[in-house]
This record gives structure tokens, C-alpha cells and sequence, in this order.
């Protein structure tokens, strides 16, 4: 290898796209070291905290596109304080004093700011890409920056963001000569928009391809738009009710029926459910569809929606459409790769919406399922090993009993076996998220049989610090472990120290693991940072043997944060 | 990438793929001395508890089917596993028929068993109903395809795949049997609130309420159960409680709004709630030294403009509304938060961002 110059290993580089492989490689010899790092241009970095952005710059200063992801997972479920962290704008300083031409930025769980934005906008002459997921700090001011500023903004895709809407002029700063977007989604956003100012802008960008709006876009909109932007490829609408005898609903039957490219719909945030028919021409042909906002569509509608779905890879869905509605699902989309059916009703004593019934007749009829999320009022055992049998394909497994400690109704056992059951026939399975009533013997199961596992969540499960080790113990490639509520305690945390380097992060909460034990980990480990939240405020006076209510840590390289809030300790 | 190495990337990069056998032999091994250590830490692998009771009808079934039931040829057990298996065949538990190897001829670990046979556990004794098949019953010819077992034999796969097949119908016919029926066996229990559970984003939680309250979605949701709640921490059967600001005043209170019936005690309630907090201000103010004697003014006059103060609130589609408009079951339904503003400050503020929008589009060229 010596041998090549420089150039043709970096030819042959260009050939390495993941991120692992070519972490891979850089590993090999200095020579790959360097001609990788060099010519890497897509950066990913799954905690922000781990490392510095002049650690990035530094080694990457061809780098175009980053990817950050910020705080824990549960914080989308309010497990994490509001201002644990996560901020951006150290990245965006750091990299807009240097160099480095960014070109996509793409965060995750961050805090975002209007004044990065604004930076943001303004450092970087070829800024084509921003996605933000789960982030929040900003306003619609901070939008107002990037349409105003990035000349050649290819992409804005704003995804379930918590921002303020100040008002809707941000869409009006997109300047004339702007004619670059390809897509732009911001359906997240609760205010109003100015609605001729959404109709210019589509008339003038010949290339939009993704067009995502919020509620505050009427129908009379939506198909004006449509018959600007035939050549959608995924729309997602905004309000979508109207009058069914109108002039207007007519004219959209008849524009859709022009859409002809549109594989991807989701929306529905408003909806009347007399006006969907129109829809049906582009249902034969959709291959993602996203009703999970959509709670003003009852079950019976869903399903005459969905039997025209015959080509659907990906659905997500409320689970108002039941049981029946599911093996509707399951006789018409056979190609169903992705499910996800979310609780319409979560504080709800209501009738069993979805049940293991609806999972198994998915699993019967749609072999190629890779990727679920399943919320359910119950589940048995039975029905996890007919799954794992006919699906054993599975990817990513995430199930969700209502009920965090509900046994199988019908035997009134554990689900241990059931989702033993999923491991073991699932040699694929990279994520799992488990529920119900569980004891020890669901994580040996995992820790023998889910070898190729990298995420497991975990709530009011297990008996004993056993379950915890067999997990550590089995699961090589465990990258991040997040328990909740679990008897888990020192002896789990402390056996295998080193493992935590091998991981990204671990995050438990309301477990029996104390400030000792927190402490004695922090001290054999200096490269993880150990995190104690605790939001009373007692860790000044608390003793060792206090249990810790919320513990985060994850390897880094570069020590304590040093904008950890005042009720985070690290030790 | 084996899994019987460590996690280093060099070695695992260059090495050649060992052969299967090979592989098999150090994955066992590592289970053997990840199953001894775990004695080490003085494990037990019996079953964690004594509830799980067994009739003699599945420990009868267990045996039939572990000795059809193929062995995954690379976990054989440790003897410590079997001792405590046989310890653990004379109490009853479910887990006890996994290691129950005594009975097996080939020595190894039935793994698989339990799959089956939790599944005839629970249908053995209710195997009395047989309702009406579902559709399930299409598993028995993917069943054939998706094997649990990839393993050698094939005899004991047809056996062990056709009993799976009946457990699979008793099971469902079973549990469809249950399901069809809303029956008092299974725990119907409101789950009791629990901070970030269900695991989904707060504007997941809001869906059901904030659809129904729209005119033209028709929706059988009763309003009242549904009532938004801001903070997921508590629990949306039982209170609504909405935050209540007010101007001068730093500190937030909370209110439940399904404590009053009417905008009169709601407000009556607003006066009790703040009326004091205003008074201490006004004492911190003026350093405490003339308003000791002076009463608590009382806050009226909230609704119907005619006081210092009018109460406003937030509605789900993130308008600020006066309070008073629509009947009171409707404002609780769309409600998200309150506010008491000086009814000075009212025209300043611009009540409801849509009147502004809904002027820019009559000025729009285009319909």
C-alpha cells in the first residue's frame, strides 16, 4: 500500500461512504490516517459532548456536512431537565472561525439559538443543507436568517422542533432570486404563514421535491401549490378541510390527479375526513405514509384509505385503527418494511385499541418487515414467538405496553419468553425496546442471543443487578443502554467498567444505584464523564449511600462540560 | 464481524474468517466462562421465583416437546446449569423446562422449548374454547419457511414446527376468544401517571383534543376526558391543570380547571390565587411600611373588561383569546394556558396572530 500514491487511495476512499467503515479505516496505518481524514467530507458525532469542535476541525478540514446529536434519547419524553444542554453554537463559532466550508448541518436533540442561526447563515458562502430534529431555542426569527442569508439553501426540514412562532414573515425573507430548494418542511411549526408568500416561493423553485406544511395552511393553498409543484415527490399537508361539494375541493381532485411522482404523504394535522377520496389517485403509488398526527380519521376511513395502498414500505399510524384495521394493513401491503402505531389515546382507559392480534396478522402478511414501534394495550408471549418466527428480519423492535408492568393477559406470565423469542430468531436486530412485565430472564436472553444488538431501552424491568450483567456481558456491540426504573444497581454498574468506553452512553434513571457507586465508577474511568442529575438539589449534603435519581455517562475525550447547568455534577 | 472477539478493529480486519466450527467452539467457550464468571458472582440460574406454577398436563407436554426439539448444538450447558436445573425440576416454574435437560437424550440445552411450550402452558388449561380460527391460521405455512431453529435435523423440525402450529392455534383462538370479549380478568386499570411514560413526544400526547376541538373533524371523543395537558407529568384523567401567569408577577401558579364548572368560580378562584401574591409585591416594593394596614385588593372585574386586570388565554392553536367567548366545556377542551393581563395592555397586544395573516392572504394576487 506504500506502494500507491496518495490520490488513488484516496480514490479508492471515495468509494467508503459509512461512517464506520471509514472509521475503519482510518484505523489501519498512519498512511490511511491521514489520506482519510484528509478527504472526509460527511461527519457524523453521536454525542456532542464527546469530543471538542477543534478536535473536529482539526482533523477534518475538508469537512462539508455534520452531523451532531445532543442530549440523551429520553429527553423526548421529559426524562431530562430543560436546560441539561446541548448547545450548538460552539460548533457554529468554532467552525465559522475556521476554514472548514460547511455545507449541511444536520442536529438532533440540540439546543439551537437564534443568534446561531443567524451565524450560522452568515459564515458559510455554499450553506445548503439544515435539518433539525427535536431541537428547540429557536423562533421563527432565526428562520427568518437562513432564508434570508444562505443564497444557495438547498434544504430546510424542520422535523417535531419546539419553536416559538413569532410570525410568518420568515417565509417572505426567502430573497427572489432564491430558486434552489428542493425541500422544505415545516410542518412543526404552530403559527401562522404567509400564505402568498409559500405560493411564490413554490412558483419559483423548479426543483422542490419535498414540501412538508403546517396547520396553518388551508386546502384553497395546498392546491394552488399543486399545480405549481406537479413534480413532488413527498408532500406533507397542512390543514386539510374543506367543503366537499366546493369549487376547491373539485380543482384538487383534478390537480392531484397530475401528481403523479408524490411517494411520500403525511400531514393530515386537520383533517375532514369526506375530503380524503381525493387522495386515493396518489395512494396506488405511495410508498411512505404518515397519519400519525391525523386523529381526526377514524378507523373505518383509514382503512378505505389504506387498501389503496398497495406499494407502502413505511407506515406510521394511530392505533385508532385497531385490530381489524391492521389486518387490512396486512392483506394489502406486502411490501411493509417500516410500522409504527402510535397511542391515540395514551391516558386513556379506553377499549384495546391495537393488541397483539394486530401484530401478529402484520407479522403474517407482511414477511419483509424490518422496523417496529408498537404501542399496545397488550401483548403475549404466543404472539412474540409467532412474530419472531414470521418476521425474522427484524431490525429494529420497539414495543410499548401501555401498562409498563403488564404480564401476558392470558397466562399471566412474564413476557420473558416472548421477546426471547424476538432475539433469537432476529439475528439482525440492532434496536430493541422492551415493556411489560419482565423479569431477569428477558436480558439473558438478550445478552446470549442478540449479538449484533446497539440499542436497548429498558422501563420497570428485571429483579436483580443479574439482568443489567448478562446485557453488559453478551452484548458486544452495545453502544447505548437506557433503563429506566429498574432494580439495577452498584454491582451491575461496577463489574465491567471498561465496557462503558466501548459504548457511546448509559442513562439510568430511578434504578437502585447510588452516589458511591457513581463515584467509584467516575474515579477508575477518567475518560467517562460521569453525570448526576438531580433536580432537588441535594448532592451537597447527600451521602454516598443515596440512591442517584438520574445518571447519564458516555466516553469522551475531552473531560467535564463546562456548561453543565448547576444541577449537574459531574464527578 | 465474529462475535467471539473483542471489540478491537485491527485484528478482526486482517484476520482470516475462522472456520465455522471454530467460531462455534469459541462462542461456546466464551459462554461458558461468561456463565462461570456470573457463578463467580454467586448467579443462580434457577428460575427467580416459585409463582409460576406448572400442571402436570404441560410438564408432560414440555417433555414431548423437548425431546423432539432440536438442540442448538453450540450451548451446551455447564454442569453448574444442570445442577441447578434439578433443583429445579421439583419446584414449579415455567423457566424450570427450559433446562431440563435430564429428560433430553442429546444432553444439551433446550433453548428453544420454552417458546413452545409457554405457548401450551397457557392454552392447556384453557383448552376448552375453540372459537372461531382467525386468520392466523396462514402461520402454519410460514411457519415451514421461517423455522425458529435453523438447525441440522430435519425430522424433529417437522414435529416441532407442527406442534408449534397447534399451540399457535389454541393460542390465538385463545386470545381472540379473550379479546373478543371485554372481560374483567384482564386489568382494565387507568395506569397510574408516570413521568415520561408513555414513552412518546409531548405533541403526541395532545393529538386526540386537539383534532376533536376543530368544527369540521367529527369526533365522538368526549371534550372533557381529552382536555390538553401542557405538562406530561400529570396525569390527563384526573385534573387540568393549566398554567396561569400574571403581569407583574414573576412566579407562575397552576390551576385545574376541572375544579370549577364556570368562568365565574374560575374567576373568583384567579382573585384567591393571586390576590395575595400582588399584595406581597406591592409590600416588597414599597419596603413594607404603609401597606401592612392596607386590605388585599380584591382582582375583579376579570372577565368583562371592566376591572384592572382581564384574564386571556392560549389556545391550542397558539392564539392568545379572551376568556369568556365560548361556552365553558369548549374553553376547557382548547385551553393550553391562562393569563391575567392589565386590561390597559390589552389593546397594545395583539389577540389572535391569525387576524394578521388572514389580511395578508385577501392581499394575495392569487386566490
Amino acid at each position: 500500500m506504500n506502494y500507491f500514491p496518495d490520490e488513488v487511495l484516496e480514490h479508492v476512499f471515495d468509494f467508503v461512504a459509512s461512517h464506520r467503515d471509514r472509521n475503519a479505516v482510518s484505523l489501519v496505518c498512519r498512511l490511511w490516517h491521514r489520506v482519510e481524514r484528509l478527504s472526509r467530507q460527511r461527519v457524523f458525532v453521536g454525542n456532542c459532548y464527546a469530543l471538542s469542535p477543534q478536535i473536529l476541525i482539526a482533523r477534518f478540514p475538508g469537512l462539508k456536512s455534520l452531523t451532531l446529536k445532543g442530549k440523551p434519547h429520553f429527553a423526548d419524553f421529559n426524562l431530562v431537565p430543560h436546560d441539561w444542554g446541548g448547545y450548538v453554537q460552539p460548533w457554529i463559532e468554532a467552525l465559522s472561525n475556521s476554514r472548514i466550508g460547511l455545507e449541511e448541518l444536520r442536529l438532533k436533540r440540540m439546543v439551537v439559538s437564534d443568534e446561531s442561526l443567524e451565524l450560522l447563515s452568515r459564515s458559510f458562502a455554499n450553506f445548503k443543507s439544515l435539518v433539525l430534529v427535536s431541537c428547540e431555542g429557536f423562533t421563527t426569527v432565526g428562520l427568518a436568517a437562513i432564508a434570508a442569508n444562505c443564497r444557495f439553501l438547498r434544504e430546510l426540514d424542520l422535523q417535531e422542533n419546539e419553536i416559538d412562532d413569532h410570525s410568518g414573515h420568515w417565509l417572505s425573507c426567502f430573497p427572489d432570486s432564491c430558486t434552489s430548494l428542493i425541500s422544505l418542511n415545516f410542518a412543526c411549526l404552530k403559527g401562522e404563514i404567509n400564505l402568498a408568500a409559500l405560493e411564490r416561493l413554490v412558483a419559483r423553485s423548479p426543483n422542490l421535491r419535498s414540501l412538508r406544511l403546517n396547520r396553518a395552511v388551508p386546502l384553497e393553498t395546498l392546491q394552488n401549490i399543486l399545480m405549481r409543484a406537479p413534480q413532488l415527490v413527498d408532500l406533507g399537508t397542512g390543514s386539510y378541510v374543506h367543503d366537499p361539494d366546493s369549487e376547491t375541493y373539485n380543482k384538487l381532485k383534478h390537480t392531484i390527479l397530475k401528481c403523479k411522482s408524490i411517494r411520500n404523504l403525511s400531514g393530515f394535522l386537520e383533517v375532514a375526513p369526506r375530503c380524503l377520496p381525493a387522495i386515493y389517485p396518489i395512494c396506488l403509488n405511495l410508498t411512505s405514509l404518515n397519519l400519525s398526527y391525523a386523529a381526526g380519521i377514524h378507523g373505518s376511513e383509514l382503512v378505505k384509505l389504506i387498501r389503496h395502498c398497495a406499494k407502502l414500505q413505511r407506515l406510521w399510524i394511530l392505533d385508532c385503527i385497531g385490530d381489524k384495521g391492521l389486518e387490512v394493513v396486512a392483506s394489502t401491503c406486502k411490501e411493509l418494511q417500516e410500522l409504527r402505531v402510535f397511542p391515540s389515546d395514551p391516558f386513556g382507559v379506553g377499549h384495546a385499541a391495537v393488541t397483539e392480534n394486530g401484530l401478529v396478522a402484520i407479522s403474517v402478511g407482511c414477511p419483509k418487515l424490518h422496523s417496529l414501534l408498537y404501542f399496545c394495550q397488550q401483548m403475549t408471549n404466543a404472539a412474540l414467538i409467532a412474530v419472531a418466527k414470521n418476521c425474522p428480519n427484524f431490525i429494529r423492535f420497539r414495543l410499548c405496553i401501555l401498562d409498563p408492568t403488564k404480564p401476558d393477559p392470558v397466562t399471566m406470565q412474564p413476557l420473558d419468553n416472548g421477546f426471547g423469542a424476538i432475539v433469537q430468531s432476529c439475528k439482525r436486530l440492532r434496536r430493541l425496546s422492551l415493556s411489560g412485565l419482565l423479569t431477569d430472564w428477558v436480558f439473558l436472553y438478550i445478552g446470549m442471543y442478540a449479538e449484533q444488538l446497539e440499542m436497548l431501552s429498558v422501563a420497570f424491568a428485571g429483579d436483580s443487578d443479574k439482568g443489567m450483567l448478562y446485557v453488559l456481558n453478551g452484548c458486544k456491540k452495545l453502544r447505548k443502554l437506557e433503563i429506566r426504573d429498574s432494580p439495577f444497581g452498584n454491582k451491575a454498574l461496577l463489574t465491567d467498567v471498561g465496557k462503558y468506553e466501548t459504548m457511546r452512553s448509559l442513562w439510568m434513571s430511578s434504578c437502585e444505584v447510588t452516589l458511591g457507586g457513581c463515584k467509584t465508577l467516575a474515579k477508575e474511568m477518567p475518560r467517562l464523564n460521569v453525570e448526576i442529575i438531580n433536580e432537588h438539589d441535594q448532592m451537597e449534603i447527600g451521602s454516598d449511600e443515596q440512591r442517584v435519581e438520574k445518571m447519564y455517562l458516555y466516553r469522551t475525550l475531552v473531560g467535564p462540560r463546562k456548561d453543565a447547568p448547576e444541577f449537574v455534577w459531574t464527578l | 464481524m465474529d462475535g467471539s472477539s473483542r471489540n478491537d478493529v485491527c485484528p478482526q480486519f486482517l484476520d482470516l474468517v475462522p472456520k465455522e466450527r471454530a467460531w462455534l467452539v469459541n462462542r461456546d467457550e466464551q459462554r461458558r466462562r461468561g456463565l462461570s464468571e456470573e457463578n463467580k458472582l454467586e448467579l443462580r440460574l434457577g428460575p427467580p421465583g416459585e409463582d409460576w406454577s406448572m400442571t402436570d398436563n404441560t410438564m408432560k407436554n414440555q417433555r414431548e416437546s423437548s425431546e423432539s426439539l432440536l438442540s442448538l448444538g453450540y450451548f451446551s450447558p455447564t454442569t453448574s446449569m444442570t445442577q441447578n436445573t434439578s433443583i429445579n425440576n421439583s419446584s414449579s416454574g415455567s423457566q424450570t423446562q427450559m433446562f431440563s435437560s435430564s429428560e433430553n437424550p442429546v444432553g444439551a440445552v433446550n433453548l428453544s422449548s420454552p417458546w413452545s411450550s409457554s405457548a401450551f402452558q397457557g392454552k392447556t388449561q384453557h383448552n376448552q374454547k375453540q372459537t372461531k380460527a382467525p386468520s392466523f391460521l396462514q402461520v402454519p405455512s410460514t411457519l415451514q419457511s421461517f423455522p425458529v431453529l435453523a438447525q441440522e435435523a430435519s425430522q424433529p423440525r417437522c414435529s416441532n414446527v407442527v406442534e408449534l402450529q397447534s399451540a399457535e392455534k389454541k393460542a390465538f383462538s385463545q386470545s381472540s376468544a379473550m379479546t373478543a370479549v371485554p372481560n374483567s380478568s384482564q386489568k382494565r386499570t387507568a395506569p397510574s401517571p408516570v413521568v415520561g411514560w408513555p414513552p412518546i413526544r409531548s405533541f403526541r400526547k395532545n393529538l386526540a383534543s386537539s383534532s376533536s376541538s376543530r368544527p369540521a373533524s367529527e369526533s365522538q371523543n368526549a371534550v372533557a376526558d381529552k382536555v390538553p395537558c401542557k405538562k406530561p407529568v400529570e396525569s390527563c384523567t384526573k385534573g387540568l391543570f393549566v398554567k396561569i401567569n400574571m403581569d407583574g408577577v414573576p412566579i407562575g401558579r397552576k390551576v385545574d380547571l376541572k375544579a370549577y364548572d364556570s368562568y365565574e368560580n374560575l374567576s373568583s378562584a384567579v382573585d384567591e390565587l393571586f390576590r395575595g401574591l400582588l399584595a406581597a409585591q406591592r409590600d416588597s416594593r414599597e419596603c413594607g411600611i404603609q401597606n401592612k394596614q392596607e386590605e388585599d385588593k380584591a382582582i375583579t372585574g376579570l372577565l368583562d373588561g371592566s376591572g384592572e386586570y382581564t384574564l386571556v388565554y392560549e389556545d391550542n392553536e397558539g392564539d392568545r383569546m379572551l376568556v369568556g367567548d365560548v361556552p365553558w366545556h369548549m374553553f376547557v377542551s382548547t385551553v393550553k394556558r391562562l393569563r391575567v393581563l392589565k386590561s390597559s395592555e390589552l389593546s397594545a397586544l395583539s389577540l389572535g396572530s391569525s387576524k394578521q395573516v388572514k389580511v395578508s392572504s385577501l392581499e394575495s394576487p392569487r386566490r
